[in-house]
């Protein structure tokens, strides 16, 4: 089976995000860079799929030359191959650009099962998927926390608000993945001194015989709006101090 | 010339779900400012009874599609029916619900329509007769101000945020053909497990009541159940929790899991690592419980009280049952 994941390179949770004084972006200095976490759920269950069918995992990324250490990150779990698409045409691209030049990459190769994350967590669109699966006419199935697969066909598992849905589709497919899915494995030694070796190819735009146009970009960034100072209620019995706040919960902010 | 506000209206078992009439009474506002009508999107199977409530909303004309391919959901029946219909019509803006349908959808027709869109709005405006749409990024630790090149102009719009106002208009409805050919569909539901708890989603719960590592344990929960169920809450949890094995995934609130914006949100036991404040940030009120005086909680409450949870929550929950009756 031929199976394809991709993978961002993003900064890691903890970190603080500091937004440049020009709004232009964010300031990248002191940032810890690790694969983005939904990825990594996609790349598992790629290494799984091919555990259980044959065949093999190819990592596609678009991203600036640092993104290469995410890249080695999936080989060293245990991925066969990369793509490493490398243009700065893609910085600041949205997600329609985003999603074409990757739909480029994995159309050069063959593939029966895409797997993305179902967002990244730096800007948050979640759009990429989608729309990868559009430019490549497949059914898309989005946000899964489960996944069954016997190479032709495919079942997930979709949670929505109050409900899951359980959804077969024909393959080739586009999954992203959901928290739950199932738990990534670590990159072994042996596996990170083997990932060294493998190949990846990196691309740019051209050599992909595409261009790229955004259709939305983020005109300016801002820190998020600033809480008005809260107020701790004091003293030494929890029961007073519970019923202070139940009223205040109930006459000042009406929120009960 | 691309002119017009169109929402896309979500429904399921043939009831609205609030986020449509959100999502009519933003696109009013826009609709107004710039001059134009509001346009929506129905698609279901025997939902044309309902589609005149839009009008309550503020929607001007309410484009039908009843079709049995379109019920229960899935992507590239609702998908090919809005691209459809969106085409006719040209609208320059194009609003759809930040829900788990709508970011399905809108992400899909966004490539359809070779266009923008801004996911997880919190506010919409019209600059130069243009929308500028603002949405949290990196899980609200900085927002960005997205602008469009393309047509329709596309945003979905975070349940709970935007007022759904009543301003009658005259929602008049028009059907129209999906042109949908179901042997053509790749996708099939073949199951929808109804989560029987009744529990509401912590993504449209007004009140969630969340704990975290302070809690101990999974048995350290009931407490927080007791107050949810006296302010009718949804309970949800830290990541240190999920990941203890101590509430099952779906309760996650952070950057890696729900991004939430109720009117109240009552943290207990949680620190407040930046990755669970980003999840969080957005709610109208905070309250805090901890032991910890320094805990970074503190800084984003409203209200915060620095004791024992397990001495707190109890009396709060006593407390408030006395007043909500």
């Amino acid at each position: 089976m031929n199976i394809v994941a991709c993978v961002k390179q993003v900064p890691d949770t903890e970190a603080q995000i500091k937004v440049k004084p020009d709004g232009s972006g964010i300031d990248e200095s002191g940032i810890k860079w690790v694969m983005n976490p939904y990825d990594e759920y996609g790349v598992e269950e790629a290494l799984k799929l091919k555990e259980k069918l044959g065949g093999d995992v190819t990592i596609v990324c678009a991203g600036p030359a640092r993104a290469m250490e995410t890249i080695r990150t999936a080989l060293a779990m245990g991925a066969d191959k990369g793509i490493h698409i490398d243009d700065p045409a893609l910085e600041g691209a949205d997600a329609y650009a985003t999603a074409t030049a990757l739909a480029a990459a994995i159309k050069g190769i063959p593939y029966d099962v895409i797997f993305c994350g179902q967002r990244a967590i730096d800007d948050d669109s979640g759009q990429v998927g989608a729309i990868l699966a559009e430019l490549l006419d497949l059914p898309q199935l989005t946000v899964v926390t489960k996944e069954e697969t016997d190479g032709k066909t495919i079942k997930v598992v979709r949670p929505v608000e109050g409900a899951a849905f359980v959804i077969e589709s024909s393959l080739p497919a586009v999954v992203t993945a959901q928290k739950g899915l199932n738990e990534p494995r670590y990159a072994s030694l042996p596996g990170i001194m083997k990932a060294k070796k493998k190949p990846v190819d990196v691309k740019n735009l051209a050599a992909l015989g595409v261009s790229v146009e955004s259709k939305s970009k983020v005109a300016k960034m801002v820190p998020p709006p600033a809480r008005p100072p809260g107020k701790i209620i004091a003293g030494d019995d929890p029961a007073v101090k519970a019923a202070e706040l139940a009223k205040l919960l109930r006459e000042e902010a009406k929120v009960i | 010339m691309a002119k017009g506000v169109w929402i896309v209206a979500e429904q399921r078992d043939g009831a609205f779900r609030k986020i449509s009439f959100e999502l009519a009474s933003t696109a009013r506002k826009l609709a107004d400012e710039l001059g134009e009508e509001v346009g929506a999107v129905l698609l279901g199977s025997g939902v044309e009874g309902i589609a005149g409530e839009l009008g309550k909303y503020g929607v001007d004309k309410v484009f039908v599609a009843d079709d049995a391919a379109l019920e229960p959901y899935t992507t590239d029946a609702h998908a090919a029916a809005v691209a459809k219909i969106v085409k006719e019509n040209d609208p320059s803006i194009l609003l759809f619900g930040a829900s788990a349908q709508g970011k399905d959808l809108s992400a899909r027709v966004a490539g359809k329509l070779a266009t923008g869109l801004a996911t997880d709005c919190t506010e919409v405006k019209i600059d130069g007769g243009k929308l500028v749409a603002v949405r949290p990024m990196y899980a609200g630790k900085c927002y960005g101000e997205v602008v469009f090149s393309a047509f329709p102009q596309m945003a979905s719009l975070r349940p709970n945020v935007f007022p759904a106002v009543e301003n009658a208009k005259a929602g008049a409805v028009t059907k129209f053909d999906a042109g949908l050919d179901a042997s053509q569909l790749k996708t099939k539901v073949v199951e929808v497990q109804k989560d029987a708890s009744g529990k509401i989603d912590l993504t449209e719960a007004m009140v969630i009541v969340s704990g975290g590592r302070g809690m101990g344990g999974a048995e350290g929960y009931a407490c927080l159940e007791e107050l949810a169920n006296v302010l009718g809450a949804t309970v949800g949890a830290s990541r240190a929790a999920v990941d203890s094995g101590w509430r099952p995934q779906a309760d996650q609130v952070g950057q890696t899991g729900k991004v939430v914006s109720p009117n109240l949100y009552v943290a207990c036991g949680i620190s407040g690592a930046i990755q669970h404040l980003a999840g969080m940030s957005s709610s109208k009120f905070i309250v805090a419980v901890n032991k910890d005086e320094e805990a970074p909680i503190f800084a984003k409450a409203d209200y915060g009280i620095v004791d024992d949870l397990f001495k707190v929550i109890p009396e709060l929950a006593k407390e408030c049952k006395k007043l909500v009756g």
